[in-house]
């Protein structure tokens, strides 16, 4: 699904240039269940930038769902983004003046998708996050809960190839921040790749797959407990 | 652009940020409210002047005739002109292309008696023409033809108020009145804008004031109406000739404006017509300043306003919206902002104008001033395009704005 080579970013500061990302190499198939982790500044948002098509790398191969991600001009990306792609941020992301509902539904606006079916299927995927209730509320009638997992209704409901999820849990408690792992890991559990950053290690631990960064470059790419115990 | 899809994103986020939009909106809606009331008044003034003169006819053109003022070829100072038949004659068929209505007029002041009620009237004998001339508007009856003027018929059409002293209320039409010891008889009532003076007068036909009042060809002056297909410029220059023409004929010093004068509404014309497109020219000018100034308001404010957004369009383009689809949205929505206050200026400055109707005509001589359809067309495809404008630097900007930056966790 997603196949790295040698892959390098560098950052223009002023003359210099800072290298973040020194020849990164992964493969992630469909279906699996990754997650990054590294101390701060050590280039996963930048990774996971480049593998949302948020930003273009320098050097090596970046290859998504067979496709070569070479010279996408805006208009291509924002395309590929929304066919395949979903994201949750740690910030949730949220339009603030759009009911829960009206953002689950936006991406399928971008699709093109007329307004009553997609109030449709967003509701059905609000549901599958079990906030069906809470459909006509604004974000900020709701708790960090239950915005991150209408953030993932709204990841899913163009039915990506992949979940991109930077910090989900990074501003969320410990009971929280459970309840939006069991969702992810119901969702890989129904076949979608899923890809989170994280720097807490109870977090990673609910992956199937730990991908270590330090300065740059991949040090340990690792099975969790959960993946073999399968 | 007639996404519905689209409208309802923009009507939501303009409906969400109210203050903001009604704050981006009002300079725009200031210049027009300023521009609507400016072109308002300007034409208020406009429609004051014509009516100035309205009362006779726009084209008229007026042969008057007094003492001469110079000696010319032996002939003294002081000699008086008089015009006749001939002279008529002779304009009218020389000039016949030039011409739309023609009338000959003698002034006499008789006095009109019926029964016990008697009184000195202004009495005009015209050709039927006249009436088109002088504006004169029949109440009853009808006005004088040209079978009364080749039979000299002792026939007579009066003024509203010369039947409202001699009748009362009682009719007046096909009654006979004495004039000056003739009965006439009454064909006709009429009424004038140009005032109670003018609607104290009767008139006759011009062959039977001849016939009945010396018995010669003696006419006071002659009234023309110019084509109206002449530009102004070429009804001037008909009346110039016409002047040059009269005083040659009459052996009057080319110079002597005492002698002979040909008065022409054509003067007046112009002369309101170079008045009203100064004033135009000058609104013109404030009113586009007002817009322009309006536009960089708008304009600036949504710059604000895009990066008070930053973050959400940020997160629409990570979910997929183009930087197309972007700047589409925001130049709709500085589109819609700018119509819609332009038409609040609008519509609150017809309303102001037509309160004010005619109220000023007396102080400030403001005519019913008013906005034209063709202004309020003219109007939209400005906003229009105004909002365009001021829409293209802040959607450029809006589609700038790269996702990563817009949603960095901090
Ligand atoms: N747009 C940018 N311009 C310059 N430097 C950047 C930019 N984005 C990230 N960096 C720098 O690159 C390094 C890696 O950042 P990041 O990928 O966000 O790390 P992490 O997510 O692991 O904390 C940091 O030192 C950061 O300051
Ligand atoms: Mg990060």
């Amino acid at each position: 699904m997603i196949r790295i080579e040698k892959l390098h970013k560098s950052y223009p500061i002023g003359k210099d240039s800072l290298h973040v990302l020194k020849g990164i190499d992964l493969h992630i198939k469909e279906g699996e269940f990754v997650s990054i982790m590294g101390s701060s500044g050590s280039g996963k948002s930048t990774l996971l930038n480049i593998v949302g098509l948020l930003d273009i790398h320098d050097e090596g191969e970046y290859y998504l769902n067979g496709q070569l991600i070479k010279d996408l001009n805006e208009k291509k990306a924002a395309i590929l983004r929304n066919k395949f792609l979903g994201f949750v941020f740690q910030s949730f992301n949220l339009i603030s003046y759009k009911t829960a509902l009206e953002n689950v539904a936006l991406p399928l606006y971008y699709k093109g998708m007329n307004r009553k079916e997609r109030l449709k299927v967003a509701l059905d995927y609000l549901d599958k996050v079990g906030l069906k209730d809470w459909a006509s509320h604004l974000p900020n009638e709701l708790s960090g809960g239950q915005k991150q997992r209408v953030a993932i209704a709204r990841a899913l409901v163009t039915n990506p190839k992949v979940v991109l999820a930077d910090e989900p849990t990074g501003a969320l408690d410990t009971t929280t921040t459970d309840s939006v792992m069991d969702l992810l890991k119901d969702i890989n559990d129904e076949g979608m790749t899923v890809f989170v950053i994280t720097h807490e290690e109870e977090v990673a631990e609910q992956t199937k797959r730990i991908v270590r960064l330090r300065d740059g470059v991949i040090i340990s790419d690792t099975l969790t407990k959960a993946a073999k115990a399968q | 652009m007639f996404d519905l899809d689209r409208w309802r994103e923009i009507f939501q986020s303009i409906n969400k940020n109210r203050l903001r939009s009604v704050m981006s909106g009002f300079t725009v809606a200031f210049a027009i409210l300023l521009f609507t009331l400016l072109f308002g008044v300007a034409s208020g003034l406009g429609n004051f002047f014509k009516s100035a003169f309205s009362d006779d006819a726009q084209n008229m053109m007026l042969v008057r005739v007094w003492k001469t003022t110079k000696p010319y070829k032996g002939l003294q100072t002081g000699r008086a002109i008089q015009l006749k038949n001939t002279d008529y004659n002779y304009v009218t068929e020389e000039y016949e292309d030039q011409i739309q209505y023609q009338s000959a007029r003698i002034y006499k002041n008789f006095s009109i008696k019926y029964k016990n009620e008697a009184s000195s009237y202004s009495v005009r004998a015209v050709h039927p023409d006249h009436q088109f001339l002088e504006k004169t508007l029949m109440d009853e009856g009808r006005y004088l033809n040209n079978r009364d003027l080749r039979e000299k018929s002792k026939v007579i059409v009066i003024g509203r108020l010369v039947k409202k002293d001699l009748f009362g209320e009682k009719p007046a039409l096909g009654k006979r009145v004495n004039v000056n010891g003739s009965s006439f008889l009454i064909i006709g009532i009429f009424s004038d804008e140009g005032g109670d003076n003018e609607e104290r007068i009767v008139y006759i036909p011009v062959t039977t004031a001849q016939m009945m009042y010396g018995n010669n060809d003696y006419i006071s002056q002659i009234n023309l109406g110019y084509n109206p297909n002449l530009s102004t410029d070429a009804a001037i220059a008909f009346g110039k000739k016409v002047e040059r023409d009269m005083r040659k004929r009459l052996n009057i010093h080319p110079d002597d404006q005492s002698a002979l004068s040909v008065r022409n509404m054509a003067e007046a014309n112009k002369f309101v017509g170079i008045l009203m497109f100064a004033l135009y020219l000058i609104i013109g000018f404030i009113g586009s300043g007002t817009l322009v100034a309006g536009i960089i308001g708008i304009s600036n404010i949504m710059i604000f306003v895009i990066k008070e957004r930053t973050k959400e369009f940020g997160i629409r383009k990570a979910l997929g919206a183009t930087p197309g689809s972007i700047i589409g949205m925001v130049v709709q929505e500085s589109v819609l902002i700018t119509t819609l206050a332009g038409y609040f200026g609008l519509t609150l400055g017809t309303y102001i104008l037509s309160a004010i109707g005619n109220s000023l005509e007396e102080t400030y001589f403001i005519k019913d001033p008013s906005v034209s359809p063709g202004i309020v067309i003219g109007a939209t495809v400005i906003l229009i395009l105004s909002g365009l404008i001021a829409g293209y630097v802040p959607a450029k900007r809006a589609a700038r704005i790269k996702p990563i930056e817009a949603l960095r966790a901090d």
